[in-house]
């Protein structure tokens, strides 16, 4: 991977001049290659990593992993299906995947109840949906690499060394 | 009780004052750190572990566990095409620094002289006096940091045994090209000088590849290379080094060791071992984190107008302070007591390196930009 989406990657607020002199680049030029990945679409969007457990406005939010069984379709496969459940906004992420089922369906909601009746009323009934098994989030350890735990800023380094 | 003479006369006061102003104050961003910010990887701590959890709390071979010998054995024959034995050319050492004072140790009579280029690592000459030798210093700073055949000759005489080389060099950052240490190693086997390599930071080399000095022509029988986890895998408080030499030499060594060390520990070889099995790509990200932030320090200091060349290895940075008119220790003291900034003053690293501090960038981006705004603000001030 080019260096700067590793940087960004890591750090989205990395400035376009502290890239530049991190990869001894010109400031224009990382510019326009960001630009270029934007306008790919190689990057998508910049946004905050939030741990939620430690934000206290009770508005708390359940998530469920969702196993789906579908019905390929002849000629669209999963696609079209897939398409079809990852439209809704309660689903955060969507995967196709190998094994014993065929979606994993990642879905956000206020409550318990939001979720299951998320699957019973809309996923459940959908045409070539064969099954689903919910499996609803206890806790979080760590997330896109992150581990959700506040880091205690002692230093365990001696000050100064040779 | 009166005090061994040569111990006496060790380590610069100074210096000592100064690290203890440091250690003794609060919320300072220190950039005079000589170990990795990073955390060993949690493969290898998850090894260590493992191996206290299965009991192994005993001692081991004077020499090292063979587990971790025979992979050393396979590590330096893939990265150098170097073949050393792990039964009679292999020690593991606590550290590198063991592993110096062992080769001094076991190599010189009284009087015998060890050339050791400055700046350096500041081990070296007290250890050569430690172990009755003469430390005959090269000053290098007329020619960029760097030691070569030319220098070299200068200060051959019949009692000159060894010569000590560091690269990449702490604290220049500096290091050498395969022609250039060709060039060093004739000299060595013309006069018969033994070469004490110590190459801790290899694995941290960005610009080139780095070349193991018994991988050159002939080198092999004349050289001892030292070697260590602390720096690449950020296994500093592990206390794992490793020597590789000539047979005759590493018993020499081995008998030292085995009456004032006896062994490394063995939690510690065990996670060493690991680190050689599956800490690779572990290295190559904490380099790629170095190799950026040299590249911001080195320029961000220029545009301070704190001259420094680009290092190329290792985590250091050496910028000359000439410009402000301060000694580097006035430099450094200031800079601590009014921006709580601490840096190594470059005379901790031989008298010639008056007018340079170290800086290491072995600390968070974050950390480094504040430290920077920091000596900006500093430099205003004085000016």
């Amino acid at each position: 991977m080019d260096e700067i989406l590793e940087i960004l990657e890591k750090d989205g607020r990395a400035s376009v001049e502290d890239i530049a002199k991190m990869i001894r680049k010109k400031p224009d030029e990382v510019k326009k290659l960001i630009r270029k990945y934007e306008k790919e679409g190689a990057i998508l969007k910049y946004k905050a990593v939030i741990n939620k457990d430690l934000i206290k406005d009770n508005e708390s939010e359940v998530r469920a992993l969702i196993e789906v069984n579908i019905v390929p379709q002849k000629d669209l496969g999963f696609d079209k299906i897939a398409e079809r459940i990852y439209s809704f906004p309660e689903v955060t992420s969507c995967y196709l995947i190998s094994g014993t089922y065929d979606l994993l369906v990642v879905v956000e909601g206020k409550n318990l109840h939001t979720v299951s009746n998320f699957v019973a009323e809309k996923l459940s009934c959908m045409e070539h949906v064969r099954g689903t098994a919910t499996h609803f989030l206890l806790k979080k350890y760590k997330e896109d690499g992150v581990i959700l735990k506040h880091k205690s800023d002692e230093n365990k380094r001696i000050a100064i060394s040779y | 009780m009166e005090i061994s003479k040569v111990v006496e006369k060790m380590q610069p006061s100074g210096i000592r004052a100064f690290f203890d102003l440091v250690l003794g104050m609060k919320d300072v961003i220190s950039l005079g750190v000589g170990e990795p910010d990073f955390v060993t990887p949690w493969q290898i701590r998850e090894a260590g572990i493992y191996s206290l959890e299965q009991g192994f709390t005993s001692y081991t071979s004077n020499k090292g566990l063979y587990k971790l010998r025979l992979g050393l054995h396979r590590y330096l024959k893939n990265k150098f095409g170097l073949d050393y034995c792990p039964d009679e050319e292999i020690l593991i050492t606590v550290g590198v620094s063991e592993g110096i004072d062992l080769v001094l140790r076991a190599l010189i009579n009284p009087g015998d002289k060890v050339l050791v280029p400055v700046p350096s690592y500041v081990s070296y000459g007290p250890v050569t006096e430690l172990a009755g030798g003469v430390p005959v210093y090269i000053d290098t700073s007329k020619d960029g940091f760097k030691v070569t055949p030319e220098l070299i000759k200068k200060y051959i005489d019949k009692k000159v045994k060894a010569i000590v080389l560091n690269y990449p060099t702490n604290p220049t950052g500096i290091s050498y090209r395969r022609q250039e240490l060709e060039a060093i190693n004739k000299i060595l086997l013309k006069h018969k000088i033994l070469c004490i390599s110590d190459e801790v930071y290899g694995d941290l080399t960005y610009d080139f590849g780095h070349t193991a000095f018994p991988s050159l022509p002939g080198a092999k029988k004349n050289t001892v290379y030292f070697n260590g986890f602390s720096k690449s895998f950020a296994m500093t408080g592990w206390r794992v080094g490793y020597v590789c030499g000539p047979k005759e030499i590493i018993a020499a060594m081995t008998k030292i060791h085995q009456y004032t060390i006896m062994c490394v520990p063995i939690t510690s070889q065990m996670a060493a071992a690991e680190a050689l099995a599956s800490g690779k790509r572990s290295v190559e990200q904490m380099k790629r984190e170095y190799d950026r932030r040299r590249q911001l320090m080195t320029t961000e200091l220029n545009s301070l107008g704190l001259k420094c060349f680009r290092p190329q290895g290792a985590f250091y940075i050496f910028p000359s302070i000439k410009c402000t008119g301060l000694s580097s220790m006035d430099f450094s003291r200031k800079l601590l007591e009014e921006e709580k900034v601490a840096v190594v003053p470059g005379t901790a690293f031989g008298a010639c390196c008056e007018g340079y501090i170290r800086i290491s960038y072995a600390s968070s981006l974050e950390n480094l930009k504040e430290a920077l705004s920091r000596i900006r603000r500093f430099l205003e001030k004085i000016r």
